[in-house]
């Protein structure tokens, strides 16, 4: 079945089976990579994107649910300048090792940034309760997202 | 790709009527709202239904209405737009505080109350603010609508009354002030946060001089349903507030439930912490009440 929806400020169309999961509609036919293949079950968020503006985990969503929606990745927000200095941060404060998790990890504190939901260092812990990391340990990353949000 | 789902039938509705309809005619169906627990439920083989019925499209069925004596909460409410709302941080606060510990907030910004009622699972996060809250739930089908007592909306582990053709359509909470400002909600998982409960307790209290006036406890994840602590809320119902009643209360909590062992605790752990909590939330419940000193 035909599926269209905004991908990156673009509009896309796809053809996609009933039972296709977003995550592998993005990697395999639509080239954007930087959505990970995780746990596959809604566990890990490496596989986020913001759908409509909230961060989500495109494993539990199947492709026709996404019909005339916005999807944004990593790969659309590359002008943002916010999203740039957060990059930034993770850069400078060692919150980058394999980096198999940083998209993820940035698009969920990207947007927690932006709605201002991060007030305090707890603020950031809880906004990132959906991401895993496997390398950093944390520390880093949340020193990372709280010195973007709270400088 | 580790998970291979189904094949399916993929229908996507935009109104209710739709859905209703579709509902009466079609075989072995089942209802995405979120779909943050059928997608995984499809991914594991638990569930192969023949048709999905997407009805997250269906704009009318997601609000939160506060209609002073009752808050109506339509069944495609997202988990995130219940911890946003004013209406349900002031007048329903415990249910904010239990689905605010509710997966991540990538699944929030997903799922659904009426999904997570709907999947029926024992430790369902919404279910124990909204048992003590004695909630109705409304069922919607070609046929009309009824309404149930979510006390007797679940009846085992991903079931529930619900006919075939019928759809969660809202949920009413009666409003009491008292209540629902005396409230305490604990969960305890395996780790702090993004966990499923061994147990979690919701307890709501009227408190009259010294007296319990009236006490509602509810718990999940310690029998095949959520339930009502009913032992522990007739024993403390007039009794003078004191450590030991509370302690006493507590203990009797055994007796409304009758937990599994599983991956997440062994039966005899979740007995075990189920009456800490119960007595835990009872404390702090109190405490809310202005109720200073409870030691004798
Ligand atoms: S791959 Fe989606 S949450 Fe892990
Ligand atoms: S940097 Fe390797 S998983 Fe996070």
């Amino acid at each position: 079945m035909l599926v269209k929806f905004r991908l990156n400020g673009k509009d896309v169309e796809v053809d996609v089976y009933p039972n296709e999961i977003l995550l592998d509609t993005l990697r395999l036919k639509l080239g954007v990579r930087s959505v990970k293949r995780g746990c596959e079950r809604g566990e890990c968020g490496t596989c986020t994107i913001l759908l409509n503006g909230s961060p989500v985990n495109s494993c539990l969503i199947l492709t026709p649910h996404v019909e005339g929606a916005e999807v944004i990745t990593v790969e659309g927000l590359e002008k943002d300048s916010k999203f740039k200095e957060l990059v930034n941060n993770f850069v400078n404060e060692g919150a980058i090792q394999c980096g198999f998790c940083t998209p993820g990890f940035l698009l969920t504190a990207y947007t927690a940034i932006i709605n201002q939901k991060i007030k305090t260092v707890d603020d950031v812990k809880k906004s990132l309760e959906g991401n895993l990391c496997r390398c950093t340990g944390y520390v880093k990353i949340i020193e990372a997202v709280a010195k973007t949000a709270l400088k | 790709m580790f998970y291979k789902l189904p094949e399916i039938e993929y229908i996507r509705v935009s109104e209710l009527d739709e859905v209703l309809s579709l509902l009466s005619r079609k075989e072995d169906v089942k209802v995405l709202a979120g779909g943050t627990d059928l997608v995984i439920d499809m991914k594991i083989g638990r569930y192969k239904p023949k048709t999905v019925i997407d009805i997250s499209g269906i704009k009318s069925l997601r609000y939160i209405v506060d209609e002073g004596d009752k808050i109506r909460i339509g069944a495609l409410t997202r988990m995130q737009d219940i911890i946003e709302s004013p209406v349900i941080r002031e007048k329903l606060p415990v249910l904010a505080e239990a689905v605010s510990m509710l997966g991540s907030w990538q699944i929030r910004n997903m799922a659904t109350v009426g999904g997570n009622l709907c999947s029926a699972s024992p430790a369902a996060d919404s279910a124990p603010p909204l048992l003590v809250h004695e909630a109705k739930i409304k069922l919607t089908s070609i046929e009309g609508t009824r309404e149930i007592p979510i006390t007797e909306f679940f009846t085992g582990p991903r079931k529930t009354v619900m006919h075939k053709i019928e759809l969660l359509h809202e949920i009413i909470v009666p409003y009491d002030e008292d209540f629902a400002r005396t409230y305490s909600y604990a969960k305890l998982g395996r780790r702090n946060s993004f966990t499923l409960s061994v147990v979690a307790v919701a307890t709501v209290l009227k408190v009259r001089g010294r007296r319990f006036e009236d006490v509602r406890i509810a718990l999940n994840a310690v029998a095949p349903t959520p339930v009502r602590a009913r032992s522990v809320e007739s024993f403390l119902r007039g009794k003078e507030i004191g450590e030991e009643v509370i302690e006493e209360a507590s203990e009797l909590v055994v007796n409304d439930i009758s937990p599994i062992s599983d991956v997440r605790a062994s039966a005899e752990y979740r007995r075990h912490v189920s009456m800490v909590l119960v007595r835990d939330t009872l404390l702090k419940a109190l405490e809310k009440s202005g109720v200073k000193e409870v030691s004798k």
